[in-house]
């Protein structure tokens, strides 16, 4: 077992972690901020390094669409986008999960236009949330960097074939260096041996993406939420195997500062990492706050979710992305959904933040929480999201 | 490479199977048929959304009998330079055997190619992916009713574009796909038909699209009585006509340079073929005057062009 440790953006550390799955086609867009995991496949492959098919496609509609073909063919298929590529993505990406073509795709999260901006938001992933595609958030480089592997590890599981998306804040993360560790290729491709079905083979014919009338297209569909329900379970597994390989996991979720905490903060990505500091600190000033960061969000394991969370009274729901015309975040709304027709369930603060990639402080986050604070102890009950921070 | 110089010498293997719910006298049928006859066994199909995908493949049936892929409708040329990519690569690494030698075939229609899947196309074709891609031209979006696409030619009726008091039909002429498609400097590309005596010269071009390494576009006039409005019995007769007025000229561009596959030393007037499809039922005298001009403007670019009369003056019979 060979490690190094290396500085890598987060960019780069999923170009390192596709590299060593030993990827066969790479199809890929330049888009900000993700253009780095474009470029550094496309070094690779130069220097030798990385005996894939790099296909430089003409759009990111056109990489999903040369992913599924790969796939189809037999092929350990990757890409990477961001943003308004994931949006033109957006048709083919049901297309992937229905097909059930195991393909990792790295997600350097933005907003979407309009305005046009390029910073970070989950706007684009948690606009994708429905297609199928299972979604892995990370709040490092090397996270990202293991969960790649990982991705590939549960997408070719049998019982899941199902396509994989790696979400990383965009810049705060992508263009982030920090120490990474790396496995040697060997060491990484022994532990997710290549298991794609090779459907368009001439000795077996099968027609692959076929027309289907009202009688079977439910039931095509319903397999879909059969395979997403057996995620859970398999990504769990996939991370001890993982750990004990490699000795970094994990979970589905991170814990911090829980156990006795009268508020707990639920955020996705590296909002979590921020609030950390924010708990510490609170936490000397004697207020009992803590942290929850799901890691696995679709499919959501609500099950473990309600057995965590349904202990505490109030749960502080921070979005990152705005659900245009609904009365919370995408996140809040989510775990809303795991309560349903549960009694005794915490209260919600659901705050939006981080719009457009405005800075989430220390400080910000201590003033949502001292916000949640005072709206438990004062029993006062917010309807709607709160928007953190924007200048009305 | 040696070229099929009867019909006899076809291969008789079918890949297409009976029981497909294509209309009857559809064209598409024959042309799939003609094109993996040559293609053989050792073919992957990539078919964007139309006609043909969804006539040949409602669940749980199938009539293909290679391994057939349908993705979307834009999207022909990205699908097929996946899988070109994907065999390319596994072959390399040993994952498949090194010898294998299977052709990506793309069938896409006209709407699928000369508009929403243009884009992607041309990226096939500028990378470079060894992929035979057939346009399989019905000159208009049949399979959601007869809308007008790029391809559809001047003054022809289609739901979008309507015959009325202000406007005769498409007003625009079609476009000219294969000069774009030949404009990427490919090795090979070719026009051609289903229609009667020029099937080999088909055939013969599938062959050579087949061996070139690298991107080969066919673009196959399909002569479609549902949308054309003429009967299907009619159907290769109708493209057998289509090369003899000049409507539909046959051609390949091999490594640049274009050579006139099929001479029309007497050309017959548009006439005889305007006058019998229904889409075309609106014409005057003057509009079919005008389509001639247009036709006898390209047979004499075309002349120009090889430095010799491939394509004859018009001679009423």
């Amino acid at each position: 077992m060979s490690v190094k440790r290396i500085p890598l953006s987060a960019n780069h550390a999923a170009a390192y972690a596709a590299k060593a799955c030993d990827i066969d086609v790479a199809a890929v867009y330049p888009i900000t901020p993700q253009v780095e995991v474009a470029e550094r496949l496309g070094q690779f492959v130069a220097d030798g390094e990385l005996r894939a098919e790099y296909i430089p496609v003409e759009s990111e509609h056109s990489a999903m669409s040369a992913c599924v073909g790969a796939s189809s063919a037999g092929a350990r298929a990757f890409t990477a986008t961001a943003s308004q590529g994931l949006a033109l993505m957006h048709e083919i990406l049901f297309i992937a999960s229905g097909s059930r073509l195991p393909i990792v795709m790295a997600l350097a999260n933005r907003t979407l236009s309009s305005p046009i901006n390029i910073h970070c938001d989950h706007s684009d992933s948690m606009a994708s949330r429905d297609c199928g595609w299972v979604q892995i958030y990370a709040s490092s480089g090397q996270e990202v960097y293991d969960s790649v592997i990982q991705a590939y590890k549960l997408a070719e599981d049998d019982k899941i074939l199902l396509p994989v998306m790696v979400c990383f804040d965009g810049y705060i993360l992508s263009h982030t260096y920090e120490p990474v560790l790396v496995n040697s290729d060997e060491d990484v491709l022994g532990f997710v041996p290549k298991n794609v079905k090779r459907l368009l083979d001439p000795d077996n014919p099968l027609s692959i993406g076929v027309f289907c009338m009202p009688d079977y297209e439910y039931e095509f569909k319903y397999q879909l939420v059969e395979a997403l329900g057996n995620v859970p379970d398999r990504l769990k597994k996939v991370d001890q195997a993982f750990g004990e390989r490699f000795g970094r996991g994990y979970g589905l979720y991170e814990m911090y500062r829980m156990d006795d905490a009268e508020v707990v903060m639920v955020a996705l990505g590296t909002m979590a990492s921020t609030a950390k500091a924010a708990i510490d600190e609170l936490r000397t000033e004697g207020e009992k706050v803590g942290l929850f960061r799901p890691r696995l969000f679709r499919p959501n394991p609500v099950d473990e979710w309600r057995a965590i969370l349904s202990k505490y009274n109030m749960l502080m729901v921070v979005d990152r992305a705005m659900s245009l015309g609904s009365v919370a975040g995408p996140l809040a709304l989510e775990l809303l959904g795991a309560f349903m027709n549960e009694k005794d369930r915490p209260r919600f603060m659901n705050f939006v933040a981080g719009i457009g990639g405005r800075d989430v402080t220390v400080e910000d986050i201590k003033q949502m929480f001292r916000k949640t604070i005072d709206a438990h102890r004062s029993g006062t009950t917010m309807r709607t999201c709160q928007y953190y921070g924007v200048r009305m | 490479m040696s070229l099929y110089r009867t019909l006899k010498e076809v291969p008789t293997e079918e890949y297409l199977a009976q029981g497909h719910r294509l209309c009857a006298g559809c064209p598409e049928a024959i042309c799939v048929r003609l094109v993996t006859k040559v293609a053989g066994k050792d073919t992957i199909i990539v078919n964007p959304t139309g006609c043909l995908e969804v006539s040949t493949s409602l669940f749980p049936e199938t009539a293909w009998k290679l391994p057939w892929i349908h993705v979307a409708f834009e999207n022909g040329g990205a699908v097929a330079s996946g899988v070109e990519a994907a065999l390319k690569s596994m072959k390399r690494k040993g994952i498949i055997p090194k010898e294998t030698k299977t052709h990506v075939i793309v069938f896409a229609g006209d709407g699928g190619t000369t508009d929403i899947g243009f884009q992607a196309l041309s990226g096939m074709l500028e990378r470079g992916h060894d992929v035979v891609y057939v346009c399989i031209d019905n000159e208009a979006y049949m399979n959601t009713g007869i809308q007008r696409s790029g391809s559809t030619p001047y003054m022809a009726w289609a739901t979008t574009s309507p015959v009325g008091k202000v406007l005769k039909g498409k007003m625009q002429q079609k476009k000219d796909m294969v000069s774009i498609a030949a404009a990427h400097g490919i090795p090979y590309t070719a026009s051609a038909t289903v229609g009667t005596g020029y099937w080999l010269d088909l055939m013969n071009k599938v062959r050579k699209a087949i061996d070139v390494e690298g991107p080969a576009y066919i673009h196959c006039l399909n002569p479609c009585p549902t949308g054309w409005r003429f009967e299907p019995n009619l159907t290769v007769e109708m493209g057998r006509l289509a090369v003899q007025t000049g409507m539909w000229m046959l051609y390949e561009v091999v490594d640049g340079k274009l050579t006139v596959t099929a001479r029309v030393s007497k050309r017959r007037p548009v006439r005889d073929y305007l006058k019998q499809q229904g889409r075309f039922r609106h014409l005057t005298d003057e509009d079919i005057a005008k389509i001639q001009r247009h036709v006898d403007e390209s047979a004499a670019e075309m002349n120009k062009l090889v430095g010799q009369e491939v394509i004859g003056p018009v001679q009423e019979s």
